[in-house]
């Protein structure tokens, strides 16, 4: 019991703890802030494009987060080092040439271990070099921050936009094929092809119900996080 | 000429860039708040598409594709085993280089309309700039490559269509937001998930088109 009191006020005040400069306060909440209060994709709006079109099956949603973590983690980082020699007028285009050598790595790298997500995929893994969520936080943070937050910057927002997305492909696999990772909760025998009282949702499969799932995410995180409601 | 026509069609309705594969969500969900914006970008878009999807089709085929090179072999009359350049294969660096064309060719087409056209210039300006990073332009590029079209005139259909398809798109949401100011929407809702909603809506309508055979 005793213990227990002890432990608790330090849970609620990790300012009082005796941190280590790196993970200070600050820097944490460059880890949980994405989370929610400036999620990227429900707050930010950013990286939308890849995250509707491959959320019809989680494993392809976690393949795609990893890429995008990846390539977060060495961009932010790659910039954040050079973001002094980096002439503003042309930071796009060095910013584009950093971020597509990056991608071409993880291409190459799904291609050879997990080729069967890589071929599902298709177009978009090509297309986080046109990720908005990265181009977003190169611009926004790791062109002004030194390297160890600009790294955790990457991690938070990359986890952000992990979350959300394996959040719809779970709805939406669940529903839609009766699994979640390829294992089937459904037994087969329920189906109506077999006899049984139970048919797949084929609509959660097909892509505006990713608008619409995400959509209904958004709402319950509003209703939650009251400060987030827009004025029209 | 039909088969031109059909890539054309495909690419406003039945492979529409937004509904279909929510290509360039980012812009459309940040600049539809009004029709008039909305029309700007969508017009940009078709521009911008409609140029860098056949000079990357021109890239793909006469310089990234394996055998691709093998031009340069003739012009230098190596045959048999003296011809090197036919076994190149350079396709994993076509992001790179698509991202490179499209940024510049966005950058030059900046430049022209600046020149000749100023009316469309103040009008387009300051969307210009944030098409390179705009999805639907590589993923405009990189649709035309995994499709393989066979002729520079299949490309430039599909790359307008597609453009057209983006821009129907975009004005349409633009209308929608525009008039919904004006409705009670639960306030959780309002703003970015009611327009998340709407898109799905629409995108449902459009499904209507899947499956036609053109």
């Amino acid at each position: 019991m005793s213990t227990e009191v002890k432990e608790a006020p330090e849970k609620a005040a990790p300012m009082k703890e005796p941190s280590e400069p790196l993970f200070s306060k600050k820097n944490k909440l460059l880890l949980t802030d994405p989370l929610n209060d400036s999620n990227p994709i429900t707050v930010q709006v950013l990286g939308i494009c890849s995250a509707l079109a491959i959320t019809v099956q989680v494993k392809q949603a976690v393949v795609m987060s990893l890429s995008v973590l990846a390539v977060m983690i060495g961009g932010n980082l790659i910039i954040s080092l050079i973001r002094n020699i980096i002439p503003s007028r042309i930071r796009i285009i060095v910013q584009l040439v950093v971020v597509a050598s990056l991608v071409i790595l993880v291409d190459q790298v799904l291609k050879a271990y997990v080729y069967d997500v890589s071929k599902a995929l298709s177009v978009f893994v090509g297309l986080i070099i046109t990720n908005c969520i990265i181009m977003g936080r190169l611009e926004a943070f790791a062109l002004a921050n030194k390297p160890w937050p600009s790294i955790l910057d990457a991690i938070g927002n990359a986890m952000g936009y992990g979350w959300i997305l394996i959040a719809v492909a779970v709805v939406r696999e669940a529903f839609g094929s009766g699994s979640i990772m390829g294992w089937k909760f459904i037994p087969d025998a329920w189906l109506i092809s077999n006899g049984g009282f139970y048919a797949h949702n084929n609509f959660m499969i097909l892509p505006p119900m990713a608008l619409i799932v995400v959509g209904i995410i958004i709402w319950i995180q509003r209703s939650k996080n009251t400060a987030l409601i827009e004025e029209h | 000429m039909l088969e031109l026509v059909n890539i054309f069609v495909k690419g406003i309705f039945i492979e529409n860039m937004i509904f279909a594969y929510f290509l360039g969500m980012c812009s459309y969900l940040a600049v539809s708040k009004t029709v008039k914006t909305g029309v700007g970008l969508g017009a940009a878009v078709i521009f911008v598409l409609g140029i860098t999807v056949p000079v990357n089709y021109l890239l793909e085929n006469y310089v990234l594709s394996e055998g691709a090179l093998s031009w340069i072999d003739g012009l230098m009359g190596n045959t048999g085993d003296d011809a090197m350049f036919a076994s190149i294969d350079l396709s994993f660096l076509s992001f790179i280089m698509f991202i490179a064309i499209i940024a510049s060719m966005v950058q030059l087409v900046e430049m022209a309309v600046e020149k000749f056209a100023p009316a469309l210039y103040g009008a387009l300006g300051i969307f210009l700039p944030l098409i390179a990073v705009n999805c639907s332009i590589l993923g405009g590029a990189l649709f035309m490559q995994e499709r393989q079209y066979t002729s520079i005139a299949e490309a430039t259909s599909f790359g307008l269509g597609s453009g057209v398809g983006w821009f129907l798109a975009i004005v349409a949401i633009a209308a929608i937001r525009e008039k919904i100011k004006y409705s009670n929407v639960p306030a959780p809702l309002r703003g970015l998930g009611i327009t998340f909603i709407i898109t799905g809506l629409m995108g449902i309508a459009f499904m209507a088109f899947m499956g036609i055979e053109l």
